[in-house]
Parts: structure tokens; sequence; C-alpha cells
């Protein structure tokens, strides 16, 4: 990853919210997400984030048909944003809301 | 990747917050949906949550679910949730909007459900142009079931009842709901969208967001049909379905928009609202208040009164009116009352009957086996129900000679020729309430002034209410000649 212009977007997939249906697969117009290896609690290869690439264009969230498996994340743009800086960081992992 | 997030980043798509948070109603896995992989509702849902988050109407959304997969949609949508019979979404979703009007009604129905068994309901809800929203998801099959040709599915395409694929010839062709219900004049949006590739997908949330946006509005009827895959029916690959819906689907249901009257709807200026409860007696022209205490009631020994009456006779012999009566003024009296009618064509020369329960307590149920008083009009009426009478009860014929074939021991019979006697005082169509005065005088449960209102509330011609009441004293007179010289 280029540090000096980090990726626009960023992805988190519960992996065990996923079906390994590879609809966000196909969706995902800069191909950052793929089909894992691994199987999940239910026996389903999960989608997983290849790690770089994200726009959060949120794309792959509106064609995955399970509500949570995906959140997308959008790089603050700091040159934007008051002296106050009104926006909460994430903080620490998405929650996970596997069973 | 770390499971901690850059703090530069920011929450841009997330789970709806018309979703629950788990989904409690679920026995097993309660964060995923039990729809199969790839499955289009499962998108609907998203966009329809994600329309609900937007517009801010999640306190005050009712979805009605249907029957087919999406039957569980209340799982999943932290909203008021109502489960209608199989193709009645949008009726019940008519009578929850115009009961709640200030509520968001938005009914999710499938091909199945609303294009076969509910076709009347969503006809007529959209040609009424109620303001309530459609989500119809389409996906040319009965899912559920597993795989039955729905009115929907493709010429060709083949399923468990058409294994060689449908035909024209004999199962006819594809019906295209919403350029049907586009011919109305009342609906204010139809659309079809699908779920084929990325640009259909955003190009759905928009429609789906816009159909409830005009309810919110109150601009009226919304209709947005979603062509979706089923990959599991359909025997495909999720990506595979999904470009079915692109490059198959799409050419028998063109997507559009096929009608948009939202620039040129007004919402209307005044709600029509439902009445008040405490209205609904008035409106009805039931005398409301003293109900109850009208007067004290006679009851038997044990307290409590229980009176199950059949009356049955030829249609136009007055059987149901005599029903009526006695349960309106069984009402007026302050008892619990049923009155069941049993009538359709007969009701023109035919037997029609109905069952009568006064009670003091509650009735569990208003149907009459095995009546205290059976009223027979006529001799079928006898054969019909004679038997049923329970032990000590009684069978009051409409007939000089009472047939010795339906004499039965321990029941009391009481037989004239109550069509001769109503002549007597003035008309012959007056029997039935000669008969009524028997009954009343038998029962001795209700109160004059009761059954003068029930008399005035059923029947609405001066002349008729005098010769009524003049029969009713005949009726009672009879009884009590007869028991006396019963007991002579």
């Amino acid at each position: 990853m280029d540090k000096l212009k980090p990726d626009r977007g960023l992805l988190k997939i519960d992996e065990n919210e996923c079906k390994g249906c590879g609809l966000c697969v196909e969706a995902c117009p800069p191909r950052a997400i793929r089909i894992g290896d691994r199987l999940n609690h239910c026996g389903y290869r999960a989608a997983i984030y290849t790690g770089a690439g994200c726009t959060g264009c949120g794309i792959c969230f509106m064609a995955c048909p399970e509500p949570g498996a995906i959140t997308v994340f959008r790089l603050v743009d700091r040159r934007t944003l008051p002296v106050s800086d009104s926006h909460v960081p994430v903080e620490g992992a998405v929650p996970c809301a596997s069973n | 990747m770390s499971g901690a997030v850059d703090p530069d980043y920011t929450v841009a798509h997330s789970r709806p917050k018309a979703f629950y948070e788990s989904f409690e109603r679920k026995e097993e896995l309660q964060h995923q949906t039990h729809y199969c992989p790839g499955c289009g509702h499962g998108i609907v849902h998203k966009m329809l949550a994600r329309a609900i988050d937007e517009l801010g109407v999640q306190d005050r959304t009712i979805l009605i679910s249907p029957v087919g997969c999406s039957v569980f949609a209340y799982y999943y949508f932290d909203v008021g949730n109502v489960q209608a019979a199989h193709g009645r979404a949008p009726a019940v979703g008519t009578g929850i909007k115009r009961s709640r009007p200030g509520s968001i009604v938005i009914g999710y129905q499938g091909d199945g459900d609303l294009s076969a068994i509910g076709s009347a309901e969503i006809l007529h809800a959209a040609n009424r142009g109620e303001n309530i929203t459609v989500i119809f998801v389409n996906n040319a099959i009965y899912s559920m079931t597993g795989g039955q040709m729905a009115p929907t599915t493709l010429l060709g395409q083949k399923s468990t009842t058409t294994p060689d694929g449908r035909t024209a010839e004999h199962e006819g062709h594809p019906l295209h709901m919403s350029e049907l219900l586009a011919t109305l004049g009342a609906p204010v949006y139809i659309g079809r969208v699908g779920l084929g590739d990325n640009r259909q997908i955003a190009q759905a949330t928009r429609a789906i967001k816009r159909a409830v946006e005009n309810q919110v509005r109150g601009l009226g009827f919304s209709l947005v049909e979603v062509l979706s895959p089923c990959p599991t029916i359909w025997k495909m690959q999720p990506v595979d379905a999904q470009h079915w819906v692109r490059d198959v689907m799409e050419k028998t249901f063109p997507l559009g928009v096929f009608v948009d009257r939202t620039n040129e709807m007004q919402p209307p200026a005044g709600t029509n609202t439902a009445p008040a409860i405490g209205e609904i007696p008035r409106i009805l022209g039931i005398c409301a208040g003293d109900a109850g205490l009208a007067g004290e009631i006679p009851t038997s020994q044990t307290g409590e009164l229980d009176l199950r009456v059949r009356v049955s006779g030829f249609g136009g012999q007055g059987v149901l009116l005599l029903g009526e009566v006695l349960a309106e003024a069984g009402m007026d009296a302050g008892l619990e009352a049923s009155w069941l009618p049993s009538y359709g064509p007969e009701i023109r020369s035919g037997t029609s009957n109905c069952h009568v329960r006064l009670a003091s307590s509650p009735i569990d149920s208003p149907l009459v086996m095995n009546p205290d008083v059976l009223v027979a009009m006529n001799e079928p009426s006898l054969k019909k129900f004679g038997a049923g009478v329970r032990s000590g009860g009684w069978i009051l014929y409409n007939g000089a000679m009472f047939p010795p074939e339906y004499v039965r021991e321990g029941v009391h019979i009481l037989a004239r020729d109550f069509t001769r006697e109503a002549d007597a005082i003035g008309d012959p169509r007056a029997a039935n309430m000669v008969m009524l005065g028997v009954l009343l005088e038998i029962a001795a449960a209700l109160p004059q002034a009761s059954i003068d209102a029930a008399l005035r509330q059923c029947v609405k011609q001066p002349k008729w209410i005098d010769l009524d009441e003049r029969a009713l004293a005949r009726g009672r007179a009879l009884l009590r000649e007869f028991m006396e010289r019963g007991a002579a």
C-alpha cells in the first residue's frame, strides 16, 4: 500500500455472517474482495477483503444479502473538517455479531 | 489485517438501524437471515431498511409480511409487523393504513403471493389508490414450496409443474403485474427494477426509497416490482442467477417506470380517519350508554343464562329477522349475544336458518348444534334439525299436525299453524313474530323494553311494528294457553 496515499475506503467483512455467495466479489469495481479458503462456522467459504484497493463506494454493501456482514468505511478528508474534528474515529474492531 | 480500524476512517455503509441488532425471533443463527446464499430477499430487505432509516420513519412503519420465503420478514425489521394471509397484504395494509393514517404501511409480497392468490387484493388496493407502499419481489417461480410454476414464470422456464418448460398454449403467458396495474387511474408510482448487476441494484435502491417517500408525503399508492434471483430453485450459482435476472428475465419483464404521477399528485387536504371506538354505537344506531341497565334479567335457577336457539324455514319466512330481533333484544338487555345466519342462495326460496345464543357469560362459539329451542317454520327444517334438540328442550313447529315420525321423548313440542294465527291478526307474514312470542314466553329472560327496542331497531316501517307487536303478544298468549291445557 502506498503510505503517502492511503486507500479512500476500508472494508470489514464479518466472516461468520457471510454465506459465501460471492455477489460482493462480483460487485466490487476495484476487485478488492475474494472468497477465502477457510470454512466459517456455518460451513461457507466466507468473502475476505484483499486488504488494499477499497474506494469506499459501498456497492458491495448493497449487493450483499446479509444485513450486517459487510461494513464499509471511508477515509476522512481532514482538509475539509473543522478544527474541532467532529467525526468520531472508529475504535478497535467492528463489533463482531457472530453467533 | 489487524482487528483495529484506522482512526482516519469513518463508517460509510453499515447495517441499517431498521434491522434488529440480533434476530431473536429466529431460533438459531440470530445474526443471519434464513435466506439462501445469494437470495434477492436479503438485498431487497436491506434497501427497504435503508429507506426507512433515511426517511426517519422507523417508529411509525408497519411492515406486512406475506406468505412465501419472506414470511419471516418480521424476524428482521425492527418496526411494527403484521403477517397477512396468503395474498392479502394489500387488504390488510388498507385496514391498517385507514385505521392508523399516520403509519407508514409497507406491503412486502412475492410473485406467487401478489400475482396469483392475491391478484384481486393488489388490483383493488391499487385501484383505490390506497396510500401504501408495495414491494413486489418477482423471481418468476414459487420458491418456498420447491419451484412450482407461478403466473410470472417465463415461457420455456422449467418448474416442477412445467417440467418441459412453460408453454403459452397450456399455461398462458407470464403475467405482467406492473404493466397491468399501470392501466389504473389511481397509482402514483409503479416501476420495475432488477437486481441483475450493480447499475440495477443502485437503481432499485432509489426506486424503493421513492416508493416509501411517496407514502410519507401522502401521495398515494406506490409499487416497486423487483426482479430478484433465486439461486436455489433456479439451480444456479448466485452470480449466475444474478446475471440471469439481467440477461434473461429482463427480456420478458422490461425494467422501467410505468406510472409516475409524483409531481402532479397533491396530498389530500384531510385524511379520512377511522371513527373513535366510542363513536361506533352511535354510527351504527345502537343505543349506547345504558346497555346492561335496561332491567333485571330473570335467569335460571343457577343464575346463569345460556339460551341456544336454532331458527329454520324457507327463505322469505322471516327466519333471519326472527333471530336478529332475539339477538338485538339480548344485546339491549346487556347479555352476550351471537347471531349466525346461514344462508346464501337459499335466502331466495331455499332453506334458510340461523343460530342465536344469548348468555350472561361470554359466548365461546356462535354455533348451535343442540338448541334449547328449535323454531321450525316448515317440515324440512324439522327433518334437518329436530333430532339435535336437547333433552328437555322445545320444538316450535309451524303446522297444525306434528309429523309423528319426528316426535321425540323428553322434548316439548308445540305444533300450531302459526301462519294461520298471523293471518288472523292481519298478515300471514307475521308468523315468525308469533313464533318469536312463544319463544320469548318460554325463555322468559328478556325485559319487554328490550324486545320493543330490538323490534324498532330491526323493523323500520311503523305499520309492521304495530303488527309485529300484536303477533308477539299472540305468541305469548298461545304458550300460556298451551301450558294451561297441559296442566289441566
